[in-house]
């Protein structure tokens, strides 16, 4: 697992990725910090509130990144666990060690769930960095009225962080299932990434309101109600739910697949 | 070379080594009837391959004959679709935890990850298996990269290292802990001479060690020098397998006579039952041709003796300048076996 972490960790792109969601916070907080306040009601959700307050620069952040930046990202990794070693034919050396098949699986899907970790903690970071250091704190209004104070606003924005990370972890498995199906990363990476999108899609098609309970990317955005006095924790659970199911899921697709699969890479 | 391609018929040679007889000790890797079917191409055939203990085993075969489907069947990484293998005594792929780790092995080239050094990259397979000591891991990578010539470009990233360094770096992979049993596909590719004589001292000082090896190769001459017995495939199948002498015993003697009178010498070999082939001339046209002429297996047992065949070529006016009787070369052996389009390496 150390091994597994220390490759991922050592290997430049993770932390291109990483610095590219770091950047948006930032963008986001130069931009609006150049140009001053925005019209109140354009943009993204909380844009305009940021002048206001720099923790607000976090969760646009949050908007803009969890749609696309971050299934990105998640896809790139989930997308390159089994088929980036068989590509790089380091898949057999791993088995013939032997690492195992299900521990190898385990391992990868536990890598690419603490890069979602990595992910989220990249863009909450940078966006509390630079939205204190560009714009007042204080306290902090929530969507039900109440005003707090810094630290427990900062505290509801890592329960979002952990929010966006937990839904992270249903794509990540669904990678993890396409990875094992082939031996080019490029092609895992892809279609993990197109299905991220094409989920969204049919999201929003309102003659499939049957279906969208059943996506995963469905609470993708439903953490309005952790900015809540009280903490509305029902998207959160049903959230959480929904991505343990698809980690089932496609694990066990992805067990399926890879226990008894030829390695011919 | 033109001898007939012998694809079917039973395997060859010297009695193969017997699995589990009194005398030889256990096979160490032994299978039966292993086939792997490709939807439907059939890559392995029937297979009944049966390696003794403190063998160097040659597998020999052109590209593309069955060596690297086999080599993944043993190992664990494909699965056959029909028959058996052993490994080490015990069943694979049933038993793959307790076999691999006793097993050091180069498949199909090395493969490393490329943004990684030398060491960090022998460090990360080494902790892939569960079970390899975690506080001599330091040491016996250093010592595994020192035993194939890398200990001053472990830091390096392996994106930096040439095909022959990746070699080596895999076989120090093979050699991270002690092993029983190291299955070496290829284990000269990219090398340079100089490489290849280290390989070859390394597989003899791992075989004095007491472990067994099996080398796969399409070159001949690596196999003949270093390997005490050899398994021949073609096209999927066992062609032969046996000691190296038992393999060249089974080949046919070769008639070698160095003439100018080329056309007068193969009537005469012909003549006496033999079967020449086309004179051969050498770099120096006036030292004459070279006139190579096969035993036929029906003839051996009354076949002329080499000094009749000399007499009768000299009765006949044949300028006789060299005669040699080989018997049984290796390399004409092999090609007898596999036809045409076999690497032979000189």
């Amino acid at each position: 697992m150390a091994s597994e972490l220390s490759v991922m960790f050592r290997r430049r792109r993770t932390w291109a990725m990483l610095a590219a969601l770091a950047a948006i916070p930032v963008l986001i907080a130069v931009a609006v910090r150049v140009t001053g306040a925005g019209q109140s009601g354009h943009g993204p959700a909380f844009l305009d509130r940021i002048t206001q307050n720099g923790l607000f620069v976090v969760l646009t952040a949050l908007v803009l990144c969890t749609p696309l930046f971050l299934p990105l990202t998640v896809g790139v990794v989930a997308g390159d666990t089994v088929a980036g070693e068989a590509g790089l034919g380091t898949l057999r050396y791993l088995l013939v060690a032997p690492a195992g098949r299900a521990r190898l699986l385990l391992v990868k899907y536990v890598g690419a769930a603490v890069f979602c970790l990595a992910a989220t903690a990249s863009v909450l970071l940078a966006g509390t960095v630079a939205g204190l250091a560009l714009f007042p704190a204080g306290p902090v209004p929530l969507l039900s009225g109440e005003l707090v104070d810094g630290w427990t606003a900062e505290g509801r924005i890592l329960l979002v962080g952990a929010f966006v990370c937990v839904s992270l972890l249903g794509l990540a498995a669904v990678g993890l299932f396409i990875s094992t199906l082939t031996d080019v990363p490029v092609g895992a990476m892809a279609a993990t990434i197109a299905l991220a999108i094409a989920a969204q899609l049919l999201d929003a098609l309102p003659q499939l309101d049957w279906l969208h309970p059943w996506l995963f990317s469905h609470w993708w955005l439903g953490f309005a109600d952790l900015l809540r006095q009280p903490v509305e924790w029902t998207s959160f659970g049903n959230n959480a739910a929904l991505q343990l199911g698809y980690v089932l899921v496609f694990g066990a697709l992805a067990y399926g697949r890879f226990a008894t699969k030829d390695v011919l890479s | 070379m033109s001898g007939p391609p012998q694809g079917s018929g039973p395997p060859q040679g010297s009695g193969p080594p017997q699995g589990s007889g009194p005398d030889g000790g256990a096979a160490v890797i032994e299978t039966r009837g292993l086939t792997k079917r490709f939807g439907r191409q059939t890559a392995v055939d029937g297979l009944d391959l049966s390696v003794p203990a403190g063998a160097v085993f040659g597998f020999l075969g052109p590209n593309g004959s069955g060596k690297t489907t086999t080599i993944r069947m043993l190992l664990g990484l494909a699965n056959a679709t029909s028959g058996t293998a052993s490994v080490l005594g015990q069943d694979m792929p049933g038993r793959l935890d307790a076999v691999l780790p006793r097993v050091g092995a180069l498949v199909e080239g090395p493969a490393f990850y490329p943004f990684l050094s030398g060491t960090a990259n022998l460090r990360r397979l080494d902790a892939a298996d569960p079970h390899s000591p975690r506080a001599t891991r330091r040491q016996r990578v250093a010592d595994a990269l020192e035993r194939v010539g890398l200990q001053y470009a472990g830091s390096k990233k392996v994106k930096a290292y040439s095909l022959g360094m990746k070699q080596r770096l895999g076989l120090a992979n093979a050699l991270l802990r002690p092993r029983e049993l190291l299955v070496l596909d290829e284990p000269t590719n990219g090398l340079d001479p100089q490489g290849t004589r280290e390989v070859r001292n390394l597989v003899r000082s791992l075989a004095a060690g007491g472990a067994t090896v099996f080398v796969s190769s399409h070159l001949l001459a690596e196999v003949e020098q270093i390997c005490t017995h050899a398994a021949v495939m073609r096209t999927g199948r066992l062609v032969a397998q046996g000691t190296l002498a038992g393999l060249r015993a089974a080949g046919q003697p070769l008639v070698v006579v160095r003439t100018p009178d080329a056309g007068a010498a193969r009537r005469v070999l012909d003549s006496l039952g033999l079967v020449p082939g086309p004179p051969t001339h050498g770099a120096d046209m006036a030292d004459g041709a070279t006139v190579t002429a096969k035993l036929p297996a029906a003839a051996r047992d009354g076949a002329p003796r080499p000094e009749a065949i000399v007499a009768a070529l000299v009765a006949d006016g044949v300028r006789v300048r060299g005669f040699s009787m080989e018997s049984g070369s290796l390399e004409d052996r092999f090609v007898e076996l596999t036809g045409e389009g076999f690497d032979v390496a000189r």
